[in-house]
């Protein structure tokens, strides 16, 4: 009888190459990953980034120290002002100028509101990530709070260009503290509800615990730095740590994640973390509005900014993490080179390493959790 | 640690391989002494730089000479260190990618925008342009492509206006 | 005389057989579209304005139709649903260039079949069914397993890795959860001793509404309803979709029409899994004033036959209600958890189920 040949090949399985993005609901932006999987699982992910390169250093080279700022916020869209504020106060430190003190409380109560309306986002998109949305329809309705009172302050509700080198663009309206206050007062029970609602629905933690771990050391060799690092334990926030502007004033935690669902360091982790921050940023607020000094505003702002030949780097803890703005001069009103250290591009960088092994739900939870925005990625 | 007390303690570990920059706190090392120095830096428990946080990449002006600046900060001790490690006529900076995992995507960079060439990167390409880009645009004798796969690059406002 | 086929075949008996098949097909057809498109209409109006209502929105407030103006009230935008089908109807018509043209054209109408078929054996109350089998619960759970051939042949034919993901996870999705759905119904079945669902609803107006007949009943509404969740492809367990994922998994390459037969189905599925869970568990057509037993005499016109229609959409929609509800609140599940839910928790507690259930029938 004739022996049958099999052809071996037909039961071979591979792994399949999947082209998450650049058009993906989930990636964020304009990012592309590259995810071999086999079955569901992930075996490999390489991101591919620099869909949205639009040139920011090579422009800071043309323009003068001032017009740099409005680049700046295009960066990181979802948090322009800590662009603005952490540009800003790298430059101050190259020009040397004292700050009048009211400033600095604007810029104090400014970032912080910041803060809570680009954690919004996150949580927000977190949820609509891992499925639920809701959660995001309610973020996003208190974060047009934010927006509201910013738009009060200078018109804009998205890139404000409001911090400027050596001051404010305006002072504040009347009754911003008021508002502000007032806003609080109506957040706080808010975090409560979304609690409910998300961070502690059995669904989502089944999602999200254990899952896409990073592990400390992991997390620091990378650069990862914000609230995913701090979701893993390690107490680095610059504003303890290396207190800029008048932080070392304020009385507030840094929550760290304590694996209180899962391990330490999990999604969960890095998620609630940033629903901690918001309340720390409340208590921020409350204290700088307490203390809010009257002076003006714009009396420290350089008619011509023209800082001496050298070279700065600037530190400052964005919604996303340690953001740097390396700026050297050659002593003409045009910088000689800017070079921005973007906290999502490290923190990016990471994925490939916490989300191998995981499935593709797994990975766009991970991805969510690290919150990354691809303006502030691909500059 | 002060600035003054990781210079010190560079010295005694690695004498004559470092100098200071005169009127700045930062460290210049040269490319051929620089993988010695960040070894020392990454795993000396004293320095302990275990936070690799920026590379930039600049140039100065004098078409053959680039740089490329690295912020350290240590979490664990708390204090920071700029190092300079400056390359003539394209030599190459030995990689730091294997000590610091920033480094991997931050070197890209300074390869995409500055051409500068990492001996030992494990892959070294262009991350944020396109694959297919030519020239490193950041240089100061950068000249902007009047095309781009057949595309006219706009130059002045009578492009788009 | 109790069906549409019924009253249709007597009525033109005298006419020959071709034109009598033609006659009941089309009359049959034509009826159970209409009560697919008006229920598409009606729950997608519903849940936009019921998702608004739970995410502080207003919902579709622009569109008014038949004299009702826009605005913020709950009809303010009742028009919008038609609009969107107008909009759906003649949109641009794409089909990938590499796709499987026949397979990707036909599967569609394989998904819209299985809907349509499910629905004459479906009673909207006693005696209003298209065809009243006798096997009625058996046909309805055989033919909703037909889609599951159209979802994958959707997922294929597209060409499309994201698809083809939604594919899979679609068949193992549906496959896997038709087992406790299957055997909660045994259950019932089990206890009335019928297939029909008119001897079902007959045996809870003598006895009582199954949901509340024993324990294991009670539970094995709520593995049926879970799992009819399951079933239809909502949130927490739309994985298929899934659309911050997979973008919308197997309906990614469809537009237009044929996507629009896709939500039909969908929610014409919504409706058959709820009207079941209303007619098997909650006693179908039957008030439930009639349990109590609190009202005087003479507001017995509220139950009856008549009311029977009214009663049953009230149950219908009060668990489609729910659905809409599961799905503005839940985060959706990871697909290994969804099958862990289902092979590990549902199968072996629906088959404990029907182990007591049948000892307790020989018991009390």
């Amino acid at each position: 009888m004739e022996e049958q040949t099999i052809d071996k090949t037909v039961f071979e399985t591979g792994e399949m190459v999947l082209n998450m993005g650049p058009q993906h609901p989930s990636t964020h932006g304009v990012l592309r990953l590259k995810i071999h999987t086999d079955g569901e699982i992930v075996s490999k992910i390489e991101p591919v980034i620099g869909y949205l390169h639009r040139c920011f250093e090579k422009h800071c080279e043309k323009l003068s120290y001032e017009q740099i700022v409005p680049f700046t916020d295009r960066c990181d869209y979802l948090a322009s002002m800590h662009m603005d504020h952490a540009y800003s106060i790298a430059v101050e430190k190259l020009l040397d100028v004292e700050l009048p003190e009211r400033v600095e409380y604007i810029r104090v109560i400014i970032a912080e509101l910041q803060r809570i309306a680009s954690h919004l986002v996150a949580l927000g998109t977190f949820g609509l990530d891992v499925g639920a949305i809701t959660p995001f329809t309610w973020a996003i309705r208190d974060r047009e709070r934010v927006l509201d009172l910013f738009e009060a302050l200078c018109g804009a509700r998205l890139l404000y260009n409001y911090i400027w080198p050596g001051g404010v663009s305006h002072d504040l309206p009347p009754k911003f503290v008021d508002r502000t206050l007032e806003f609080l007062d109506y957040f706080d029970p808010q975090i409560d509800e979304f609690n409910n609602l998300l961070s502690t629905n059995k669904i989502f933690i089944e999602r999200t615990a254990d899952v896409g771990v990073l592990p400390p050391e992991v997390g620091i060799n990378f650069g990862v730095t914000g609230p995913s690092l701090r979701g893993s334990g390690v107490d680095f926030d610059l504003r303890k740590n290396e207190p800029y502007s008048i932080y070392d004033k304020f009385d507030f935690d840094v929550p760290l994640g304590e694996g209180t669902m899962g391990t330490i360091g999990d999604t969960w982790d890095r998620y609630y973390v940033r629903v901690l921050e918001m309340r720390e940023s409340a208590k921020i607020i409350r204290q700088a509005c307490a203390q809010l000094p009257d002076g003006d505003v714009g009396e420290a702002i350089p008619k011509k900014v023209r800082p001496a030949v050298g070279e700065v780097y600037g530190r400052y803890e964005s919604a996303r993490g340690d953001v740097g703005f390396y700026i050297i001069s050659n002593g003409k009103n045009i910088p000689l080179r800017v070079k921005m250290r973007s906290p999502a591009f490290c923190n990016l960088s990471v994925l490939g390493e916490i989300a191998e092994g995981w499935m593709i739900s797994d990975v766009i939870a991970i991805l969510g959790s690290l919150d990354i925005v691809l303006g502030e990625i691909d500059r | 640690m002060t600035f003054a007390e990781i210079v010190k303690f560079i010295e005694t570990k690695a004498p004559g391989r470092s100098s200071i920059i005169e009127g700045k706190e930062v460290v210049l090392v040269s490319p051929a002494d620089w993988s010695e120095i960040s070894t020392l830096l990454k795993n000396e428990s004293e320095v302990d730089f275990d936070y690799l946080m920026c590379i930039s990449s600049y140039d100065k002006g004098d078409n053959k000479t680039f740089g490329a600046a690295y912020n350290f900060y240590s979490i664990k001790r708390q204090h920071y260190l700029e190092v300079r490690v400056e390359t003539e006529d394209g030599t190459t900076i030995p990689s730091v990618t294997n000590l610091w995992k920033t480094a991997d995507w931050h070197e890209r960079e300074a390869y995409d925008m500055m051409g500068l060439q990492f001996e030992g990167h494990p892959d070294l390409k262009r991350i944020l342009l396109s694959e297919d880009w030519e020239g490193y645009p950041l240089r100061k004798d950068y000249k902007e492509p009047d095309y781009y796969h057949g595309i006219p690059v706009p130059k002045d406002k009578s492009y788009w206006e | 005389m109790n069906s549409l086929v019924d009253i249709l075949l007597n009525s033109f008996s005298e006419m020959n057989s071709v034109l009598v098949l033609s006659v009941v097909l089309i009359t049959s057809g034509v009826v159970i579209f209409t009560i697919m498109a008006v229920n598409a209409l009606v729950a997608v109006y519903f849940e936009r304005k019921v998702s608004a209502f739970m995410q502080d929105r207003l919902g579709p407030m622009e569109v008014g139709l038949f004299g009702f103006k826009g605005g913020k009230k709950f009809w303010g935008g009742i028009g919008q649903t038609f609009a969107d089908a107008i909009k759906l109807l003649t949109k641009e018509d794409i089909l990938p260039k590499d796709a499987d043209r026949f397979l990707m054209i036909l599967a569609p109408f394989i998904i819209f079949t299985g809907a349509l078929l499910t629905f004459v054996a479906v009673p909207l109350a006693q005696n209003i069914v298209i065809s009243d089998f006798n096997i009625g619960i058996f046909y309805i759970v055989a033919m909703s397993s037909v889609g599951v051939i159209g979802v994958i042949l959707a997922g294929w034919s597209s060409n499309n890795k994201w698809s083809l993901y939604g594919a899979m996870r679609a068949a193992a999705q549906i496959i896997s959860y038709e087992i406790p759905i299957g055997l909660s119904l045994l259950l019932v079945v089990l206890v009335a001793g019928s297939l029909h669902l008119g001897d079902i609803v007959q045996w809870q107006a003598d006895n009582r509404w199954f949901i509340f007949h024993s324990p294991f009943t009670f539970l094995a509404f709520f593995i049926y309803y879970i799992s009819t969740i399951a079933e239809t492809n909502r949130t927490p367990f739309d994985i298929p979709e899934a659309e911050s994922e997979l973008v919308a998994g197997w309906m990614t390459e469809y537009s237009g029409f044929r996507w629009s037969l896709f939500f039909l189905s969908e929610y014409a599925n919504m409706l058959i899994v709820s009207i079941v869970a209303a007619i098997v568990f909650l006693g179908g057509w039957l008030s439930p004033l009639q349990m109590f037993n609190i009202l005087p005499e003479s507001w017995m016109f509220l139950d009856g036959p008549v009311m029977g229609f009214f009663w049953i959409m009230i149950k219908a929609v009060i668990l489609i209600f729910i659905m809409m509800w599961f799905r503005w609140t839940f985060p959706r599940l990871r697909v290994d958890q969804l099958m862990y839910l289902c092979w590990k928790v549902f199968i072996p507690f629906a088959l404990g189920n029907l182990f007591f259930v049948s000892l307790w029938e020989l018991l009390v």
